[in-house]
């Protein structure tokens, strides 16, 4: 659990055929620190910053995998999974759930919004990077 | 002349006086006893032997001594010396004054003239007569002598002083006779008296001896001549004696009582009444007077009046026994029950009526006009059976009154008619029963009703006060429930406010410790490290709030699944592997070979014991750490140990380390970091999985925290 003893990840160049990672957080700093070290790992990343833009974002992208932050304004982590779960185009893409609520109603509610994972902040970038690795090997 | 030469012969003859002459004379006198002889014999003397011519002797008689009465002559005698007296209290006569001088007086002598006497001559010589030569009121007589001569002089006052003792010693013998005689006589009359009266009269001494008894208490008491009257005498005397000795110890005067004697006669039985009285005479001494009165006629005259009356008594007491049965039995019913005539007078009644329908003489005129109403109430009740000729039987309310009370008392009348051989009604009986207590039970009844249909309502009001309560009292709980609510809420979302920065915090220093943004100088990564390291620490100090919160709401789920706990104790170590390895400690495990299957929450069991195990290396310097876990079958738990070599916890501080933010050293500068919640979280888990936690420990030697769970939990 403790970083001090992860080893140093080497940078690795983005491949045009690497995945598409879709990070969807209001929260720039935290947004941008996930895209940052994504991308230091070696995928393709984009960014929205509410529900509609994620929307937006997945149905132009059709990205591998979305981190969805729940908590966002308008549109709302939930609500948004419900629809990307609902539309055939992006059905299939898998969805993490990030939240900095710990309480068990919101893993349970982002499950049943159709969610594939859910990871409660903080949520070191290993620990996301672990999980997608092991969504995107599924 | 011849008296003269008498007179020289006496002087003669005197010369011849010797005392032969006077030893006669003395003899004489008291040879005789009679005072008349006396004095007759001293007058001769002084005839032959002094010479006197004439002399007469006066002397008092017994019963009046002041008159003095000639009693012996000399030479005279005639009327004149029958008729002489001298009255001794006519103190102007001469020889009076001669009586009571001491001497002899002389008269007729130096021209002194002599009173008359019976002796004639002119001359004589007075001398009284005394016991002794001392002054006495009276003389007991007085001794004349003539012719005056010095001789006879001399010798008249010689014989006066022989002849006085004499007479006087005569005359006090004569009167002690004479008292004598008169005591013998009315002792006589006395005995007569007392013989005279038909009861026994006796006089006993204290002793009980009879010292005077009348010829009826001889009869009684004293001894007889046959056998028979012996032994009834001796009996008589023994109960005369037990009789006068009761009367002395009960001592009260005068004294009354029954005595039966008997008949010494013919033995048949005597009642007396004996009366006794006791008498104190200085002389005599006490003595008891009885007198005992025969009453036995008496007694059986009133025992046969007494009988008479007794048997009258009886008979009469028969008559009315039957009657008074009767009565009883009437009395007896609490019902008051009236017989009347015809014309509804009343004839016969209980007590019970009499209370009703007599007044008390001394009740006011409120009482009596009370009797009045029930009387008329009553008679028109029972005139209205008369009035219907062929009911036998009749019965109805009446409305009554209790005269002593004046409270209102209701009967219920029941009459029959008594009917003769001949058809007609001789008298009616009525019962009357007192309807008050089945008014009252009524009354009461009815009483009940209300109170039951009145505490019926207060129930009903009762219970919708307690539903409107009930109502309130749910609110409030939902108003609770929602603040409890609303503050997990809170709670929740500054968690989640906290996280988001924290996030990035940890996230762009893991970031940056990787290396993503270039290499770093040994000096940046120092830092970073240490800003990674607090921001752990905060993250774990904001999971430790959420979890007592969660905890407190209610809101920390039980997720019971069944697993082995020796997994989970390998699972801990491995997990707790880095600081381990840092620490230099040797932690080590014992596990007992019968632990079963666990059914709990596995994750809370886990957090228990990796606090338990961090907090054992970090409290312990050097030495060692040990995990040990057992079964204990009797309570069916489990038993988690972490057992250290490390500082100790002291006695007063063993239950703080339980309480929220506590570490035993809770200054600013304590060496050991930590938010102090851990322990306080861990507790409450295992209340939860309905476990303890258990502390042993020494300062300086180490502690060790133990967890019991039961194997299974027991609810959902």
């Amino acid at each position: 659990m403790s970083p001090r003893r992860a080893p140093a990840a080497k940078a690795t160049p983005v491949a045009a055929k690497a995945p598409l990672i879709l990070v969807v957080d209001d929260f720039a700093d935290n947004r941008e620190m996930y895209s940052q070290f994504l991308s230091f790992s070696g995928y393709r990343v984009a960014e929205a910053q509410n529900g509609h833009e994620a929307l937006e974002k997945a149905f132009e992208l059709a990205p591998d995998l979305i981190v969805m932050d729940l908590s966002l304004p308008g549109l709302d982590g939930w609500e948004a999974t419900r629809q990307l779960k609902a539309d055939d185009r992006t059905r299939v893409i898998p969805v993490i759930a990030l939240t900095g609520h710990a309480l068990a109603g919101h893993s349970k509610g982002a499950m049943d919004a159709g969610c594939d994972a859910f990871i409660t902040k903080p949520c070191l970038p290993e620990r996301l990077l672990e999980e997608i690795k092991s969504m995107l090997k599924g | 002349m011849s008296r003269h030469a008498a007179l020289r012969t006496v002087v003669r003859r005197r010369a011849k006086v010797d005392a032969a002459d006077r030893l006669k004379l003395a003899e004489a006198l008291l040879g005789t006893d009679d005072l008349a002889t006396c004095a007759q014999r001293a007058l001769d003397w002084l005839g032959r032997a002094a010479g006197a011519t004439r002399g007469l002797c006066l002397v008092g008689p017994p019963d009046t001594p002041t008159v003095l009465e000639p009693i012996a002559t000399l030479g005279v005698r005639g009327p004149r010396v029958q008729s002489f007296t001298l009255d001794l209290e006519a103190h102007d006569d001469p020889l009076v004054a001669a009586s009571i001088g001491l001497g002899a007086s002389i008269f007729g002598r130096n021209g002194r003239p002599a009173p008359r006497t019976p002796l004639e001559s002119g001359r004589f010589i007075a001398t009284p007569l005394h016991a002794r030569q001392t002054l006495e009121e009276y003389p007991v007589g007085l001794l004349l002598v003539a012719p005056s001569d010095p001789d006879v002089e001399a010798e008249a006052k010689w014989v006066a002083g022989l002849l006085g003792p004499r007479l006087t010693a005569l005359r006090a013998a004569q009167r002690r006779q004479e008292g004598e005689r008169r005591i013998l006589r009315e002792r006589t009359l006395l005995y007569n008296i007392i013989n005279a009266v038909s009861d026994p009269i006796l006089l006993t001494d204290t002793e009980g001896r009879i010292t005077v008894a009348n010829a009826r208490a001889e009869a009684l008491l004293s001894a007889g001549d046959d056998e028979g009257r012996r032994r009834a005498i001796a009996l008589n005397n023994m109960l005369f004696s037990s009789a006068l000795t009761r009367r002395a110890i009960e001592g009260a005067e005068p004294w009354r009582h029954e005595l039966l004697l008997v008949d010494p006669v013919d033995g048949s039985d005597l009642l007396f009444e004996l009366l006794s009285t006791v008498t104190v005479d200085p002389r005599e001494g006490t003595g008891i007077v009885s007198i005992l009165r025969n009453v036995t006629d008496l007694r059986r005259a009133t025992q046969e009046i007494e009988e008479n009356y007794r048997k009258l008594r009886l008979a009469e007491a028969d008559a009315r026994a039957e009657r008074d049965r009767l009565d009883l039995i009437i009395d007896s019913v609490a019902d008051p029950i009236l017989v009347t005539d015809p014309n509804a007078n009343i004839v016969m009644m209980n007590a019970p009526a009499e209370r009703l329908f007599t007044a008390d003489p001394a009740a006011g005129a409120e009482a009596r006009r009370t009797v009045q109403a029930n009387d008329a109430h009553f008679s028109s009740f029972v005139s209205n059976l008369f009035f219907e000729p062929g009911a036998m039987r009749r019965s109805g309310s009446i409305g009554l009154v209790d005269p002593r009370t004046g409270a209102p008392l209701p009967v219920e009348a029941i009459s029959g008619k008594i009917v003769s051989e001949h058809g007609e009604v001789t008298a009616i009986v009525t019962i009357l029963h007192d309807r008050t207590e089945e008014l009252e039970r009524a009354r009461l009844y009815e009483e009940l009703k209300r109170a039951s249909s009145e505490l019926e309502q207060k129930v009903r009001e009762a219970t919708a006060e307690l539903t409107r309560q009930n109502e309130l009292l749910r609110r409030s709980h939902f108003e609770i429930e929602q603040a409890s609510a609303a503050k997990s809420q809170f709670l929740a979302n500054m968690s989640h406010e906290f996280r988001t920065p924290l996030n990035a915090i940890l996230g762009y220093t893991s970031m940056l410790l990787k290396g993503v943004t270039g290499e770093l100088t040994p000096h940046q990564r120092r830092n970073l490290e240490r800003v990674d390291s607090n921001g752990h620490h905060l993250l774990a100090i904001i999971n430790d709030i959420l979890d007592i919160s969660r905890i407190e709401a209610g809101k920390m789920p039980l997720t019971l699944t069944q697993f082995d706990l020796k997994d989970l104790v390998a699972e801990v170590l491995a997990e707790v592997e880095p600081i381990i390895s840092r620490s230099q400690l040797a932690v080590t495990s014992q596990l007992a070979g019968d632990v079963p299957l666990l059914k709990t929450d596995r994750q809370k069991i886990k957090q228990i014991v990796i606090n338990f195990l961090t907090n054992a290396i970090k409290f312990t310097p050097q030495g060692s750490v040990e995990v040990r876990a057992g079964y204990m079958p009797d309570m069916d738990h489990i038993a988690v140990s972490v057992a250290d070599t490390g500082i100790g916890i002291s006695p007063e501080d063993r239950e703080r380390i339980f309480e929220d933010f506590r570490q035993a050293d809770n200054s600013p500068t304590r060496e050991y970091t930590g938010a102090g919640l851990g322990l306080a979280i861990c507790r409450r888990l295992a209340g939860m999985l309905d476990g303890a936690i258990t502390l042993d420990s020494e300062v300086g030697r180490g502690s060790t925290f133990t967890l019991s769970v039961p194997r299974e939990v027991k609810r959902a």
